[in-house]
């Protein structure tokens, strides 16, 4: 395992590198002035050439790279063009409510999608079976922003259930906090449980067939034990495949959840970026995202060893 | 016998006709099609046209445009079926000539993403020197959430239609690499190839002849599917206000961006796109579910 783990995380390194480079030189081929944007309008040549010696822009490209990845690694992020603030800052400033939604999301992905899709394969051919498979062509297919504003059209103006926008800091208490992000979470868990349902159904209903359900059948099982305990534990492995794959769907759903319900994540955060053209903070974003992307598919290959003990490295 | 008599292409096309969601999906698939063709001639009204003195007006509401032209001020009474957005465009109007960029964009960036990535899955697949980089290159590429690529890639560029196609093809384009390379890779272990190899067929003629043929089907199915997310994603593009801006086309992305502000008073503003871009994606996803069981069982069990 010791080797094995070392050997993985030297593998990440080579695809972060491909990662800082493209976001590099996308943003740097710009057709704008840095210098100049960070100046704004009323900056004169002279204070421009000078933001441009603090930055090293006068540098050749590969030194301008270099000199970036090495206060990257610092934990410098430089600073905002917009915000004017340390872009290190802004991202701990807005970690809490995307790292909320997300949380909120996956339990409620998991609560709902895993027994729909237990229940799917174990009636195979039923109507629920086809209610499920159903919801999750819709799931895939329905823009998570429509799903948002009918929840709020629903829940909130119609309903007045729950607040239509914002967020309330956890610091503020658990009931504000969970009655701000079940709408939002919701509304970005109906991708995913479209997603976690089908699979479970096609990985249980593949364990269903085997030798050790119906010997535990025949030992006089409980069906939820059976169903539980020797059919669900089995069919993980698949499942817990698709989790990479889910989280990259995760962030693009954030990015929007956020925009809808106006929560001041970070995805919020990267649009603000966008549409004010402040790269810093792009590439930071996009760097950290992927990141953590690149070590959650990590933690997913060893995490097989745990789930599925004949897979060993 | 009669099914014997029948090419294997003959065959193809029955099992795809018989398949409800190829059939379902490509009906929804066509009306959608001629809507965004036929958009001038649906009882629409210049979808860009403002009209002050009625902005923001409900679903079936009968009102006077007024509008300015050259000769001065025109009075044109208008019926706005879906009501009016917040510079009194026709909403009814836009949404139908938004098919017009939703399609316009999938079918763009499935054909240019597909090409590239043919080209590049098989020189990855086939020059095993060539392999390794482009490999990296493409876990590169694949490591960054395609939204936040494509936001990334969009801020770059100045807004519109091109930017936003290109923005979607980078983060699709190592996908299909991935799907082409995988199958070159078991494609060239076939004896039939070694044969050819041995006959002393040139590598372009090869990869033509021989390997290009059998990445058609799966290309097919995942062509389908490249549709179906490269309209989400504009949708999304274009409704966060990065994407395709509002007066230049409309597209349901940005009318839905547009009718934000108002959405607690007027939300069937945001309804309206919202369910035609829903109805649009999911056909787009039953046709290629159907596709994939009828042309490529293969690809399926992989799925």
């Amino acid at each position: 395992m010791g080797p094995y783990l070392l050997k993985r995380l030297l593998a990440t390194i080579p695809v972060m590198l491909v990662v800082a480079v493209f976001i590099f030189l996308l943003l740097r081929l710009t057709p704008g002035d840095p210098a100049a944007m960070i100046g704004g309008d009323y900056a004169t040549e002279a204070q421009i050439d000078e933001i441009r010696q603090t930055l090293g822009l006068n540098e050749p490209l590969l030194t301008q790279f270099v000199i970036w990845i090495g206060n990257i690694l610092q934990g410098d992020l430089g600073e905002s063009f917009f915000f004017k603030k340390q872009v290190s800052e802004l991202i701990v400033a807005r970690i809490e409510p995307t790292l909320s939604l997300s949380l909120v999301t996956i339990i409620f992905t998991v609560a709902i999608a895993v027994p729909i899709g237990v229940l799917a394969a174990y009636r195979h051919g039923s109507w629920i079976d086809r209610i499920v498979m159903g919801f999750s062509v819709l799931g895939f297919s329905v823009p998570v922003f429509v799903i948002g504003f009918g929840l709020i059209y629903v829940f909130s103006l119609q309903l007045s259930w729950f607040p239509v926008q914002g967020y309330n800091r956890i610091g503020n208490g658990v009931t504000p906090w969970i009655h701000n992000l079940i709408l939002p979470a919701l509304a970005l868990s109906v991708i995913f449980v479209a997603f976690i349902a089908r699979m479970t159904r096609t990985s249980v209903l593949e364990v269903l067939g085997e030798d050790y359900i119906r010997t535990a059948r025949a030992k006089g099982q409980t069906e939820t034990k059976v169903l539980m305990r020797h059919a669900l534990r089995n069919a993980a492995v698949p499942i817990v495949t698709v989790i990479g794959f889910a989280f990259a769907i995760l962030v693009g759903g954030v990015v929007v959840t956020e925009s809808v319900f106006n929560i001041p994540g970070l995805g919020l955060l990267t649009v603000d970026a966008v549409l004010n053209r402040d790269f810093p903070t792009i590439q930071a974003v996009v760097l950290l995202f992927s990141l953590v992307y690149v070590m959650i598919n990590l933690a997913i290959d060893l995490s097989y060893t745990l789930l599925d003990p004949r897979i060993r490295y | 016998m009669a099914s014997q008599a029948l090419s294997p292409g003959r065959q193809t096309m029955r099992r795809m006709v018989r398949n409800t969601s190829v059939l379902i999906g490509g009906i929804l698939v066509a009306l959608i099609c001629l809507m965004a063709v036929f958009a001038p001639f649906l009882d629409t009204l210049d979808p860009n046209q403002m009209s002050t003195s009625t902005r923001l007006k409900p679903p079936g509401y009968e009102g006077v445009m007024k509008i300015y032209t050259d000769e001065g001020r025109v009075k044109v009474p208008v019926l706005y079926r879906m009501g009016s957005d917040n510079l009194g465009r026709d909403i009814y109007s836009r949404v139908v000539y938004g098919a017009r960029i939703s399609l316009v964009v999938g079918l763009a960036v499935a054909s240019i993403s597909i090409i590239l990535g043919m080209v590049i899955g098989l020189v990855a697949g086939y020059f095993r020197m060539l392999d390794a980089v482009i490999m990296r290159i493409m876990d590169g590429l694949m490591s960054i959430p395609a939204i936040l690529l494509a936001i990334a890639v969009v801020s770059v560029f100045n807004a519109g239609m091109t930017s936003v196609i290109i923005a979607i093809v980078v983060p699709e384009v190592p996908r299909v690499v991935r799907l082409v390379r995988s199958i070159v890779l078991s494609i060239r272990e076939e004896p039939y190839v070694e044969a050819a190899i041995t006959a002393g067929t040139r590598v372009p003629l090869l990869l033509y002849r021989h390997v290009l043929p059998n990445t058609v089907a799966p290309l097919i199915v995942q062509g389908t599917f490249i549709v179906a997310s490269a309209i989400i994603v504009e949708a999304i593009l274009s409704f966060l206000g990065v994407g395709i801006p509002a007066d230049e086309f409309p597209t349901w992305g940005n009318i839905m961006g547009t009718a934000r502000e108002n959405f607690q008073l007027h939300p069937h503003q945001i309804l309206f796109p919202g369910i035609i871009l829903a109805v649009t994606v999911l056909a787009v996803n039953m046709l290629g579910d159907g596709l994939r069981d009828t042309l490529d069982p293969r690809f399926a069990n992989r799925m």
